[in-house]
């Protein structure tokens, strides 16, 4: 009797594990874009995913997405995502990631070689208003893949009252280095730094193109890291740690330099845009006023930070999508965004508008003109990252040698990129 | 002696239970009940984890990128190519791979001796008969462990921020504490550091595993990873508390007495009574606290993502970043079964470091062997 009890168990096992495959297959066939997304394609609806900073940029995209919806009879819901690349990611692999979504430039690369991106940026009308830097950013391969939604450049933010009080005037807005140093060696006292900011290659990468270095050289193909320009300007930044009148945000309490000069640990910061709605909602009664970043032996140079909107190519609606980004990057309606949550337009068309809504933001705006991206190879992101690891240990480290782990690694990264 | 005494008692129900299964015609039809009574326990765990594990083996030997099904056409297999980028690659993969083993086994050799030795003390304490209110101190040891681990982390960010309470006590002291969280210094280094040796020995510098030097290796946790190790320590001991306490009352009183009448002292009777007799205890905390520890992540996910200086990236959390930022699924998926792997070898080995001696202690053996006859 023991014998049929097995046979019955194997088949059991076998009628299981079936189900389990078939449960399993039973969503979406393998090859084919999973139900959901053909499901949306018979409505037509459309399905928009950010990642939001925080409510005024949540409420700005619903009410710009409600308007396009009711101008052109499409029904459209955004979605704010807790993680946005990991909700992307889910999207990609089941087959039905939303119609239009972020896409930050460290991503872009991955998405565009792994085929998820529909490359729709040499489609749009009006595609010679947007800054050429940034449609840089976004082209892989000669193809503009998605159009972009705004930037942000680095710029130097001076808390005035500070300012003042160390007897520095209009006159003493630091230029170049050395009238930098200076400043933020007037700056310093026992509770309070001169300067401050992230330990990261995204703002201490201003000065490396301040002395005209970079990552990588114009074509994207070769990596210049550990050019002796690159090795001046960390030497700089070296010389400002040791002196004490740099400090980053960890060693002075603070989470960020936006937090470290709103609480007045640091008189001056190198930080975007996004700064001032944090200033605005966290540290109201702190004055400052923003300058372009002073030039190096180069001449000047800052980072510029962007996103676009991302068109999936799993996509079934995306003739809608794209007229959807069209509106989304029209001239008024960047304007309206800026107004709304303080991103600069993406267009060139909308620097009037932006200037005249937001006045004080103006150096951040014309330091367009000089800056320069991050870089987008694949992999990029990771070699950055171990950068950013060896930056926060720049004060005691062998800076030459710290450039030269990251060519070494970032020409790895271009050579396979291809 | 208790070999003679129970060996009777223990055959006993063996042997009923062999006699019964095989005997009757119509315990056939039970075992098709029972396989129908286990069968949504089986489909769920085939569905949610064997479909699932297999599909993860096929991601890391095959070059899915993270878009569509990872079992359509035109998804190749690549054969052992994501492991080998880790494990001998010798670019920037490689070189992560190593520092967050590096880091995780720091982490283990740390975290598991110390959190087995201060809940089986703590379990020993409140276990004491002599102890008023052992309730009231249990559910204190016990209490850290049913908080959320993001509560927890985000506590100790702030403890053991520049100027949180931890370095404000130690200033007390008048010591001036670390920046806890953005000290990347490996603890040994530091130690190192304060005898004089502060460059690497040639002889360590030069050579290395796994894309780091073996100086690199040496380095310790860092002061930021000590920290969670601190934290893990904290929270852990409570729950393994809990089993060693469980262990410790199925302990009967008389062998206690015995040891006691036979002269044992207090350590004695601890040593050789009582951990002895807690060893099945003893391998399921450890065997948990391995796998624990080398699958950390929440607590780097909300706390350090990997910083200061990558000193906080763990296997588990690199297997992350590698899938969903860098969408290198395939490298993840691999550092997920080198990960497994590692596991179920350090658990084998434990398994045989704490197997039961039975032919190890002959002179003990004799001495049994002697009073059985005596008694016969």
């Amino acid at each position: 009797m023991r014998r049929p009890s097995r046979t019955l168990a194997v088949t059991a096992l076998i009628a299981t594990g079936t189900l389990a495959l078939a449960a399993c297959g039973g969503g979406s066939n393998f090859d084919e874009p999973a139900a959901e997304g053909s499901a949306a394609a018979g409505s037509g609806e459309l399905t928009i995913l950010i990642g939001s900073s925080g409510d005024s940029e949540t409420d700005a995209v619903n009410a710009a997405v409600a308007a396009w919806s009711k101008e052109s009879g499409t029904k459209a819901t955004v979605n704010v995502a807790s993680d946005l690349n990991q909700e992307l990611s889910q999207g990609f692999a089941a087959g039905s990631p939303p119609d239009v979504f972020y896409t930050s430039t460290d991503q872009l690369a991955g998405y565009a070689a792994n085929g998820s991106l529909f490359p729709y940026g040499d489609d749009l009308a009006a595609i010679d208003d947007f800054y050429p830097s940034l449609r840089e950013n976004f082209t892989v391969d000669g193809q503009l893949y998605c159009a972009p939604k705004d930037f942000s450049t680095l710029g130097l933010v001076i808390n005035t009252d500070a300012w003042t009080a160390a007897g520095l005037t209009d006159a003493d807005v630091p230029t170049d280095w050395d009238s930098l140093a200076a400043a933020a060696a007037k700056l310093t006292t026992e509770t309070q730094v001169g300067l401050s900011f992230g330990p990261e290659y995204q703002r201490l990468g201003v000065f490396m193109a301040q002395a005209g270095g970079g990552l990588v050289d114009e074509d994207g193909k070769t990596a210049i890291a550990d050019s002796p320009e690159n090795l001046e300007a960390l030497t700089f930044v070296q010389k400002m740690l040791a002196d004490g009148v740099l400090a980053y945000p960890s060693a002075i309490d603070s989470g960020w330099g936006g937090e470290a000069f709103g609480s007045g640990r640091a008189a001056m910061t190198i930080e975007g845009n996004w700064i001032i709605g944090a200033l605005t909602n966290d540290f109201p009664t702190v004055k400052y006023q923003v300058a372009e970043l002073p030039a190096g032996p180069a001449g000047q140079g800052t980072l510029q930070f962007t996103n676009c909107w991302g068109i999936a190519a799993d996509s079934a609606n995306q003739d809608s999508a794209k007229a959807l980004v069209e509106f989304l990057t029209s001239t008024d309606q960047q304007v309206a965004f800026a107004e709304a949550f303080g991103v600069m337009p993406s267009v060139e068309s909308a620097g009037d508008g932006f200037r005249a809504a937001l006045p004080a933001q103006t150096a951040f705006l014309d330091s367009a003109e000089f800056a320069v991206g991050m870089p987008t190879a694949q992999g990029a992101t990771d070699v950055i990252a171990d950068f950013n690891g060896q930056i926060e240990g720049l004060a005691s480290a062998d800076a030459k040698a710290m450039l030269a782990s990251v060519q070494t690694n970032l020409q790895a990264v271009l050579d396979s990129a291809g | 002696m208790s070999t003679t005494s129970s060996a009777p008692v223990q055959k006993a129900p063996v042997r009923i239970r062999r006699s019964s299964s095989r005997g009757s015609g119509i315990r056939g039809r039970e075992a098709a009940a029972g396989w129908l009574f286990v069968s949504p326990m089986l489909i769920i765990l085939g569905l949610f984890l064997v479909v699932p594990v297999l599909m993860a083996a096929w991601v890391s030997v095959s070059d899915w990128t993270g878009r569509g099904s990872p079992l359509s056409s035109s998804v190749g297999f690549v054969g052992a190519d994501n492991y080998r980028t880790l494990v001998s690659g010798g670019g920037l993969a490689t070189q992560d791979f190593g520092t967050a083993l590096r880091n995780n086994a720091w982490y283990v050799v740390l975290v598991v001796p110390a959190q087995t030795a201060l809940a089986l003390f703590l379990a020993v304490m409140v276990n004491r008969k002599v102890l008023r209110g052992r309730g009231a101190f249990r559910t204190a040891f016990y209490f850290p462990s049913v908080t959320s681990s993001v509560a927890i982390t985000v506590l100790f960010l702030f403890l053991f921020s520049a100027s949180g309470a931890i370095n404000k006590i130690l200033g007390y002291l008048s010591v001036s504490g670390p920046n806890w969280f953005s000290d990347a210094r490996g603890v040994v280094h530091i130690l190192l550091g304060a005898v004089g040796v502060d460059q690497a020995p040639a002889a360590l510098a030069g050579s290395g595993f796994l894309g780091i030097t073996w100086w690199a290796w040496l380095a310790g946790p860092s002061v930021a990873m000590s920290v969670f190790i601190i934290m893990a320590v904290f929270t852990t001991s409570g729950t393994f508390m809990l089993l060693f306490i469980a262990g410790l009352q199925s302990i009967a009183g008389e062998v206690d007495e015995a040891a006691l009448m036979d002269g044992a002292s207090g350590w004695q009777r601890f040593r050789y009574v009582t951990v002895p007799m807690l060893r099945p205890t003893l391998f399921t905390v450890i065997t948990l606290g391995l796998i624990g520890c080398w699958q950390v992540f929440d607590q780097i996910y909300t706390g350090t993502q990997g910083g200061p200086a990558k000193t906080t990236l763990t296997p588990a959390y690199l297997s992350y970043t590698s899938s969903f930022e860098s969408q290198q699924w395939g490298r993840g998926a691999a550092i997920a079964f080198v990960l497994f792997a590692i596991i179920v070898v350090m658990t084998i080995l434990q398994r045989f470091v704490l197997r039961e001696r039975t032919t190890v202690p002959k002179r003990k053996r004799f001495v049994t062997a002697d009073m059985t006859g005596a008694k016969k």
